[in-house]
């Protein structure tokens, strides 16, 4: 366990994505078989215990602690498990009767047949034995908070770098290993037999778009391409196949790679028996329309599924493309091909959750521009339309994102002339740069015209521009607040900034009651005086007026994936 | 703001009359000595002052006559300037002055170099203010003595049962295995000008390092003081512009420069910083830090209640840091404690500035 937490310690502060990849990659090539396996498990998310509750461990505390001191420390520190981490008393005991270390494989596997009344008094003697460290990763561990910046992908991409495989040969055999894992590690290391698919709905990786360039246009042959709509849901992949005794295994995978059939259990039963692997976007579809996806959102806030929901909220499938069916692999196949197998295997299945995207006709670029200015015309739900995607006719699928086979080409976005109010700090190689802006426009206040905050961005700018707005957040900063410096803004000092964003929902978290989606700096308006910026009226009409989003992790939301 | 408290409620009567109170009591201007006529660690220039050490909001500049140890005078008079004071006394360890009908005697603190515990006599009545301390392990500086007393003046800096600091050794070991593992990017680590640094230094070269450690120069007059007192503190190079991006390097400058625009000259850096504060996540990651090391030169909370007990004091006046829970855990003790509820002190050592609420920005 110690090795374990002083790893998840280090990660947790660590904000460079190949730093986060050295650490991983030396603790698994340095950690014996079991106990780097069930962390492997923990840090993809594939490790839950049911009894270890908040609940527990306030009551485990208290019979050790004296109650007003835990309620100083706890409003001190504001999270539970690092509260009880740090104030956990060693119990007394003799000097020769050290107790010894859990490591996490034996965390792991007692806590599997563990009985619930016994719990209480084997996690104490856990915590009696850890370090204030152990202890933490101990309680995040299995209250199921281990949230420290790594995602799945990560995690394989630093299994690859033990040994001559590409992350996305990990992803492949991924869902057919369970923890410990041995048989990946052997296989990862050079040392063993690539591990067969075992599950007959294993995840397979997705094909990424670039997004296209305007000078793109000039070197691509609209002719060699076919163009489909990118619609504003959530990405998955559906797999259902029978296993060795005939049953039917059905998964939606989102494109990470996490199954979360669970969330959507009425959309995966309706795909039982497809017999195939479709990559495609999950939306909800009432009475024939796509909802935009405000209304996705709310069924993904929800923890539990209820029939309710389910009625309330259904789910379906719009599909782009073919993995796999007819016991083979079909990504080597044309997109043609798959194309006209998708489309097949979608008539016979006949059901209303599943359906085939439609093909966006065009003959020219132009064409083209066109019909995404205005998809309506088209017959399409044009709120929960994104952009439309390219594909070459002729490309495999791909995992990962090969360049030249796939183009992205978004909907303009919106834009808003915003004022800089609050500068924070960035974090890794921006750490010595205010790179993290919180903007703001205009409202009547009860003394005048007053800035509202709407929005926070962090990237759109240059090198360059970075140096000039960090600069300009020094010279003109009127307060301190730790790592936050507010700036000028007064409607005659202050900096513009054109804020581009993919849409905009009303909040109740948000002080101007706006949630701006993707929000990026277009560009720097030095030219503009503050008083010129926009008013809130024109993003408030915006927000009830035009089809809304709001930020969930979509092909462009990379930061939120890793 | 908190108002100070002008008095503190009667304690019990002594044997020969004199209550705690009399001997000792809180002004503005910090603990006054009456029948001495002087204060201790004043934050406002008076007549005549008893500094325990030289961190900034104990020692300041600008009073009439000042005693301290040598070295907190030496301390002083680098960073002030050699008329830091119209007058000075050095008053070594073990060594007693009396004042009026008041003997004051200055006893080691661990807490940095030169610091003190002052021992206040009266008669049989004993007041020891203890200004700040550590118990734990400092090469860099004379070790913590328990003197019993009636009355024992604690600080509270890290008064809560959270803050129990890890062995150094430990710490000291994350540090050198980051190095190893990142042999391409500096490891820039804030500590604070006087006593954390040199002590950092110190640890850095129990642990083996040998390579030359790089300072910002706003550490280096008082590096060069704790090596003209003879602390080995092995190779310490102040930065300069040939350095180039001393990747792979320890450099160590002021918590203020970890963020500076000064960083930039440096490979990719590491953050760390070395204070009792980075136990707490929050903290760390408020100021940015990737490599938080928890070196405190402040007692811990098992540390802060193990002295209570050892000096045999029956009542505990604390001056500043988490109060409430020290005086909590002093009443459960059966002990009588009170909050001095002093300004002006929060340790340049360790105290840290408010942060703003976040939530409040949007
Ligand atoms: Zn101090
Ligand atoms: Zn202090």
């Amino acid at each position: 366990m110690n090795r374990f937490a002083t790893l998840i310690d280090r990660l947790a502060y660590e904000p460079r994505r190949n730093a986060k990849l050295i650490l991983l990659r030396d603790y698994f090539a340095s950690t014996h078989d079991t106990e780097r396996g069930y962390a492997l498990a923990a840090l993809t998310g594939s490790l839950s215990f049911k009894n270890a509750k908040p609940a527990l461990i306030r009551t485990l505390v208290s019979a050790r602690t004296d109650p007003v001191l835990f309620g100083l420390s706890y409003d001190f520190i504001g999270d539970l498990s690092e509260t009880a981490a740090l104030i956990w008393p060693a119990a007394a005991r003799p000097h020769d009767d050290v107790p010894e270390h859990p490591s996490l494989s034996t965390v792991v596997e007692t806590l599997a047949t563990l009985g619930k009344a016994e719990l209480p008094n084997r996690l104490a003697a856990w915590l009696d034995a850890l370090d204030e460290t152990g202890r933490w990763a101990l309680l995040k561990l299995i209250t199921g908070g281990l949230r420290i910046g790594v995602s799945a992908r990560l995690a394989k991409t630093a299994i690859a770098a033990l040994g001559p495989h590409a992350p996305d040969a990990i992803e492949d055999v991924w869902h057919g290993v369970s923890p410990p894992y041995r048989e990946l590690f052997a296989w990862a290391e050079g040392r063993g037999p690539r591990p067969e698919h075992s599950d007959p709905a294993p995840f397979r990786p997705v094909m990424l778009a670039h997004a296209i360039e305007d000078s793109d246009f000039d070197t691509l042959d609209a002719k060699d391409f076919v163009a489909e709509w990118k619609w504003d849901g959530i990405r998955v992949q559906a797999v259902s196949a029978a296993d060795e005794d005939g049953r039917i295994v059905t998964r939606l995978y989102s494109r990470t790679g996490d199954d979360i059939s669970n969330a959507f259990p009425d959309l995966a039963e309706a795909l039982a028996g497809i017999n195939a692997a479709i990559d495609g976007e999950l939306l909800i579809i009432r009475d024939g329309a796509v909802q935009d996806f405000n209304t996705l959102q709310k069924r993904l806030n929800r923890t539990a599924v209820t029939a309710k929901m389910v009625q309330d909220f259904p789910a379906a499938i719009r599909a782009y493309d073919l993995l796999f069916a007819d016991g083979r692999d079909w990504r080597e196949a044309p997109f043609g091909e798959r194309r006209a197998r998708l489309n097949q295997i979608v008539r016979e299945h006949g059901s209303a959750r599943l359906e085939l995207s439609p093909l966006v006709p065009f003959g020219t670029w132009d064409e083209l521009r066109a019909a995404r200015r205005d998809p309506a015309a088209l017959g399409a739900d044009a709120k929960a339309i994104e952009g439309v995607m390219l594909k070459r006719a002729d490309s495999a699928y791909l995992p990962g994102r090969p360049k030249g086979y796939w183009y992205k080409w978004k909907r303009d976005p919106f834009t808003v002339d915003a004022v800089l109010m609050y500068a924070q700090r960035g974090h890794g190689k921006r750490s010595s740069f205010y790179s993290d802006y919180t903007f703001g426009v205009w409202r009547t206040g009860p003394h005048g015209d007053e800035l509202v905050p709407v929005g926070k961005a962090y990237f759109g700018f240059t090198d360059a521009e970075l140096r000039q707005i960090d600069a300009f957040v020094r010279r003109n900063t009127t307060n301190r607040f730790g790592p936050v410096r507010e700036v000028t803004h007064t409607p005659d000092e202050g900096l513009v900034f054109e804020v581009a964003f993919e849409g905009l929902s009303r909040s109740t978290r948000h002080k101007s009651g706006l949630a701006m989606r993707f929000p990026r700096i277009a560009r720097l308006r030095w030219d503009k005086p503050p008083r010129e910026a926009d008013r809130i009226d024109a993003l408030e009409t915006l927000a009830d007026g035009a089809a809304m989003r709001l930020a969930v992790p979509s092909e462009t939301d990379e930061r939120i994936i890793e | 703001m908190r108002a100070y408290r002008a008095s503190i409620p009667a304690g019990k009567a002594y044997l020969w009359g004199m209550r705690p109170t009399d001997l000792l009591k809180v002004l503005p201007e910090g603990l006054y000595c009456p029948s001495a006529d002087v204060f201790i660690d004043p934050v406002r220039p008076v007549a005549r002052a008893l500094i325990t050490h030289g961190h900034s909001d104990h020692a300041r500049a600008g009073h009439g006559a000042v005693l301290a140890t040598p070295e907190t005078l030496a301390i002083m008079s680098v960073r002030y300037g050699a008329n830091f004071a119209g007058s000075t006394q050095a008053v070594g360890y073990g060594e007693s002055v009396t004042l009026g009908d008041t003997k004051f005697r200055f006893v080691p603190a661990g807490h940095v170099l030169g610091s003190a515990q002052i021992l206040v006599e009266a008669g049989p009545l004993r007041i020891v203010v203890s200004g700040d301390y550590k118990r734990a392990a400092d090469p860099t500086c004379a070790a913590f003595e328990v003197v019993p007393c009636d009355v024992f003046v604690t600080e509270a800096t890290f008064g809560l049962p959270v803050f129990r600091h890890p062995p150094l050794s430990d710490e000291v070991q994350k540090l050198l295995h980051s190095l190893a593992q990142f042999p391409q990017q500096t490891h820039l680590i804030g500590a604070y000008a006087l006593g954390k640094a040199q002590r950092l230094m110190a640890l850095i070269r129990q642990a083996g390092y040998e390579k030359p450690i790089y300072i910002h120069g706003a550490l280096e007059n008082l590096t060069r003081l704790y090596q003209a007192h003879g602390i080995d503190l092995g190779e310490i190079r102040k930065i300069s512009p040939g350095d180039g991006a001393l990747a792979g390097e320890i450099v160590i400058c002021p918590p203020s420069a970890i963020q500076d625009r000064w960083t930039r000259r440096f490979a990719d850096p590491i953050t760390a910083f070395a204070s009792g504060w980075m136990r707490i996540r929050a903290r760390a990651r408020q100021r940015g830090v990737e490599l938080p090391l928890v070196v405190s030169d402040h007692a811990d909370w098992d540390d802060l209640c193990r002295t209570i007990q050892e000096t045999g004091a029956h009542e505990i006046w604390v001056t500043h840091g988490a109060e409430d829970a020290l005086v909590h855990w002093c009443h459960v003790q059966g002990l009588r404690a009170q909050p001095l509820h002093m300004v002006g002190y929060g340790d340049e050592g360790e105290a840290e500035p408010p942060l703003a609420q976040e939530s409040g920005l949007l």
